[in-house]
């Protein structure tokens, strides 16, 4: 599904990504951890098109498609779908708006008519009971005031509207508590099948209990330097990040 | 022109054939236009809104309201007008005929009747006062011409259900025109009124309207005012809404701006009464070459008042803005309550914003605030809504909508809200 190969990306001139190689398949879940600082954002914003990042070199090929060819939108379009870090708050746009217009302009890009009134309203009220959101916290504009947790979930709650084929969750369990992660990571199990993938982008292994996943990776300095399967990350959990600097800094020779 | 002599020459001839109660009013603003004269970027209020330009060509200075028909008007009316009054000026002379009063508590008539009869009294105390708030030759020019101007008086204790709409037309088709339409309301203790006001040129010869509309507003009143401007951008207005509240009451002022040559308004609130309160919503959202100037000063003259201003201004390609708030708190007007802020999004590089607030405060027991900001779309913004697969196009339309809603929301009356959301959504192009 998707193959990352030697990606290079950097920002205002400072390169941030140093080679990064990563071949996700269809059904799996992969974990890809790190301390702060070492490009989890970075990725994870690259391979969704954000303009300030800027490819300095390396490949990223997204279910045949040359994915850095393409816009932002089309990336969403073609399937891919991140849940950010820190969701944009727009006053004045109300989160239903937003979601119909986005789910109407995927169909547009597939060729297909807009949803009627009534179609989006059946897939709202079926997405909201699977993702456990009312509608009041749909009426109100996008992400304006929404607790932490509620951002989160909301992000949740798009993916759940958009059926994206790889979902990118970046730290979506940064400042939720025990119910809020169990609640945010039970709507993407819900989600999950045999055609579509997940990349969880965490810190703490502790969003692992919830989404378990196939393969974790370290990802350190702008480089993968370590990868492995669950059993990874409850040994950094017990060890903390510096015995992955260690040995990478014995190898490096710093 | 630009020359005195040339408008000596139409002030004589009207002095000379309407000799009413409004000579002498006219005579004196004849007199304040001689000594100010055409406002320069020289003068302090007009830095950068220059209308001297205007001043070089010739127009016509109509004297009546000329030959349209209803039918020429009807499509330039606004949704809803089937349950409104309507009250139209051509060329700057109220047009009784074309004017249809349908609440029976509104009091329309000829401001040089009104003069005269059992409102002279209002006309006098009322007609005017902007001048003491607009020192300079535009208002004093639109002053000494008042002619063909009306008189609204909106009677005690009545909720007006049906809005007055109000129409000021020029017939630019077959030469340039200069009008200066000028009208009086009165809201008597305990009425309640919407007003909404508009501009249409029809024909592409240049109109340059120079209008004034003073309004009084009495004890427990109620007042919601909106003023429209869309016209082309042929057409340059200075647009003049002057409104004093003499008792404790309530004033909603919302104005929307969209097209035009060069546009300023003047929007002046008075509290001249002990706990009134004042509201004061702009939209500008500009394209093209056009000029948008937007004065406001809210006077706190007795204590205890409140008033809230929100401007926010969207310019595209070569548009140019202005936004000056003035906030003045006399002495006696303690436990003043005055906010004001002003927020632009520039989409072009070429497009630019002149934002100055102004606040002078004479009394020590007050609240005021003031803030502006110039900035662009949120690239952040954008990025979140493509990366849901919203084309940049689309993203970008619904931010400027979005910046847009905090105002919006204001216009109450639902067919003039969808109308204006509608020449966003064509200026949006979604
Ligand atoms: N907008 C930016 N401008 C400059 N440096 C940035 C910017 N965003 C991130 N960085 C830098 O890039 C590095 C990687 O950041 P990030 O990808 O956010 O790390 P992580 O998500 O792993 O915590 C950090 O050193 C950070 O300071
Ligand atoms: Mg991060």
């Amino acid at each position: 599904m998707l193959n990352i190969r030697n990606l290079q990306a950097g920002i205002e001139g400072r390169k941030i990504l140093k080679g990064i190689n990563l071949e996700i398949k269809a059904g799996e879940v992969h974990a890809i951890m790190g301390p702060n600082g070492s490009g989890k954002s970075t990725l994870a914003s690259t391979l969704a098109g954000k303009k300030s990042y800027e490819v300095l070199g390396g490949s990223v090929d997204f279910l045949g498609k040359d994915l850095l060819e393409l816009s932002p939108e089309a990336r969403a379009a073609e399937g891919l779908f991140l849940a950010f870090q820190y969701p944009i708050e727009i006053p004045g746009l109300s989160t239903t708006n937003f979601i119909k217009t986005a789910v109407n302009e995927v169909r547009k890009y597939h060729g297909k008519d807009p949803l009627d009134a009534v179609g989006f309203l059946r897939m709202m009220k079926e997405k909201m009971a699977l993702m456990n959101i009312e509608q009041s916290l749909l009426s109100r504009p996008l992400n304006e005031g929404f607790s932490g947790g509620e951002k989160k979930r909301n992000e949740i709650f798009q993916m759940a509207m958009l059926e994206p084929k790889l979902a990118i969750l970046d730290e979506t369990d940064s400042g939720l508590d025990i119910d809020a992660i169990r609640i945010v990571s039970n709507g993407v199990n819900k989600l999950r099948n045999k055609d579509n993938a997940v990349l969880v982008v965490t810190h703490y292994q502790r969003l692992l209990d919830y989404i378990v996943p196939d393969f974790v990776h370290v990802l350190y300095n702008g480089r993968i330097v370590k990868s492995g399967t669950k059993e990874l990350a409850l040994e950094l959990e017990e060890r903390g990040y510096d015995f992955i600097k260690n040995e990478v800094n014995v190898e490096e020779g710093v | 022109m630009n020359s005195v002599e040339h408008y000596k020459e139409h002030f004589d001839q009207l002095q000379s054939t309407d000799k009413n109660g409004l000579t002498a009013i006219r005579k004196n603003a004849f007199d304040a236009f001689n000594k100010f004269g055409i406002p320069t970027s020289r003068h302090e209020e007009w830095k950068y809104t220059r209308i001297g330009g205007l001043f070089n060509k010739q127009y016509q200075f109509p004297v009546s309201t000329g030959s349209l028909s209803a039918n020429d008007i009807n499509d330039l009316r606004l949704p809803g007008h089937e349950q409104a009054n309507e009250l139209v000026f051509i060329n700057g002379i109220f047009s009784f005929p074309l004017s249809k009063i349908i609440s029976p508590e509104l009091i329309v008539q000829s401001l040089e009747e009104a003069a005269s009869n059992e409102f002279k009294e209002i006309v006098a105390a009322n007609l005017g006062h902007s001048s003491d708030y607009l020192k300079d030759g535009i208002n004093a020019l639109n002053t000494a011409f008042v002619n063909g101007a009306v008189f609204v008086h909106v009677s005690k204790g009545k909720v007006t259900e049906h809005p007055i709409y109000i129409y000021n037309i020029t017939d630019a088709r077959t030469e340039n025109i200069f009008s200066q339409p000028r009208s009086l309301v009165h809201v008597g203790q305990n009425a309640q009124v919407q007003l909404i006001e508009t501009y249409v040129t029809i024909g592409a010869s240049e109109s340059f309207t120079n209008a004034v509309m003073e309004i009084v507003v009495e004890e427990n009143a109620l007042l919601e005012y909106y003023k429209i401007q869309n016209d082309a951008s042929h057409t340059n207005q200075v647009s003049t809404t002057h409104i004093r509240q003499v008792g404790k009451s309530y004033v909603h002022a919302v104005t929307i701006s969209l097209n035009g040559g060069i546009v300023r308004n003047n929007l002046n609130i008075v509290l001249d009464a002990e706990r009134c309160e004042a509201h004061l919503y702009g939209l500008y959202f500009q394209k093209g070459k056009s000029h948008i100037d937007n004065h406001t000063v809210v006077d706190n003259v007795k204590p205890n008042c409140f008033s809230n201003e929100l401007y926010k201004g969207v310019m595209n390609d070569e548009a140019s803005g202005v936004f000056n708030g003035k906030i003045f708190v006399r002495q006696l007007a303690q436990k003043t309550n005055a906010y004001q802020s002003n927020k632009n999004v520039l989409l072009s590089d070429n497009a630019t914003v002149n934002a100055k607030p102004q606040l002078e405060i004479f009394a020590d027991d007050v609240k005021c605030s003031h803030g502006c900001t110039v900035g662009q779309l949120d690239e952040e913004a954008l990025f979140y809504l493509q990366s849901r697969g919203i084309a940049g196009k689309v993203a970008h339309s619904l931010l400027v909508r979005a910046f847009a809603t905090d105002i919006l929301e204001h216009v109450k009356p639902a067919p003039i809200r969808a109308y204006i959301e509608t020449l966003i959504a064509e200026r949006l192009e979604y």
